[in-house]
């Protein structure tokens, strides 16, 4: 028999934005601050968002081992490539995962890897350039068991 | 430390090639217990470099972010014949190496 009255009741509250949200969680919800982390790496400098990429599953579901493909668009030549690129996790408990040093003799900026992400996340990828501009990328992943669940 | 890398035996030169490599190593991060409920001290590969004919071409610092066993590619231009060397070390200061050769034809 229908409950029309539970149907409102429901209706209501996904109004009121009191219903929890299925798959991806707002970008609010990040729990490391990664702002001092990137001002390192950027040396203070303005961060721009464009020309890096990052290609990974929308949905892992172990977050032990995720595979990780970052890209960035540059010519890599002697006057003007990529110098490091460093990935970052909105929700690792230690939020920098790894840091690239790359140079002109890479041919291309391109990197693969697999990384530990504790639960789901976006993920960042920040590029440093050899003429101190930095640009960023950033990904947003389902992960259903996380990394950080080893209860042993 | 055992690895096991994945580099083309020939190319032509000016080529980018892609280069591949995978440590075993546990990749311990230090939020683990053991059964008696000691913690076990992180410990992890925290860097990766690799050097073509003895110039660095690419160098990596990792963190427990990173999957046991860490695994990376990445690419280079083939310059010259010669031997592309893998030197990582992890926390607890144990090292290795792995090494790997390449003919580069005009």
């Amino acid at each position: 028999m229908p409950r029309p009255h539970r149907r409102r009741f429901l209706v209501t509250l996904a109004a009121l934005g009191l219903l929890p949200r299925a798959g991806v969680r707002p970008a609010g919800a990040a729990e490391n601050d990664l702002a001092p982390i990137i001002a390192k790496i950027t040396s203070g400098k303005a961060l721009q968002p464009g020309r890096v990429r990052i290609e990974t599953p929308l949905l892992a579901d172990n977050g032990h081992s995720v595979p990780v493909r970052l890209t960035v668009e540059s010519p890599m030549s002697a006057a003007d490539h990529v110098s490091t690129i460093s990935l970052l996790s909105d929700r690792n408990p230690r939020p920098v995962i790894a840091t690239y040093h790359l140079g002109p003799r890479a041919g291309r900026a391109r990197i693969a890897t697999r990384v530990r992400l504790n639960g789901t996340q976006r993920i960042w990828a920040i590029a440093r350039m050899s003429d101190g501009s930095c640009w960023s990328g950033h990904a947003d992943i389902v992960v259903t068991e996380s990394a950080c669940l080893d209860g042993s | 430390m055992v690895a096991r890398v994945q580099v083309p035996g020939n190319a032509k030169r000016g080529e980018i090639i892609d280069i591949r490599i995978a440590i075993q190593h546990k990749m311990e991060t230090g939020f683990r217990f053991d059964l008696f409920g000691k913690p076990i001290p992180k410990n992890v590969v925290n860097e990766v470099v690799c050097r073509y004919n003895g110039a660095e071409i690419f160098r990596a610092e990792l963190g427990s972010g990173i999957a046991a066993n860490p695994y990376m590619q990445f690419s280079t231009i083939a310059e010259a014949s010669g031997e592309i060397v893998f030197d990582w070390v992890d926390d607890a200061g144990e090292r290795g190496t792995e090494r790997a050769s390449i003919t580069v034809s005009a």
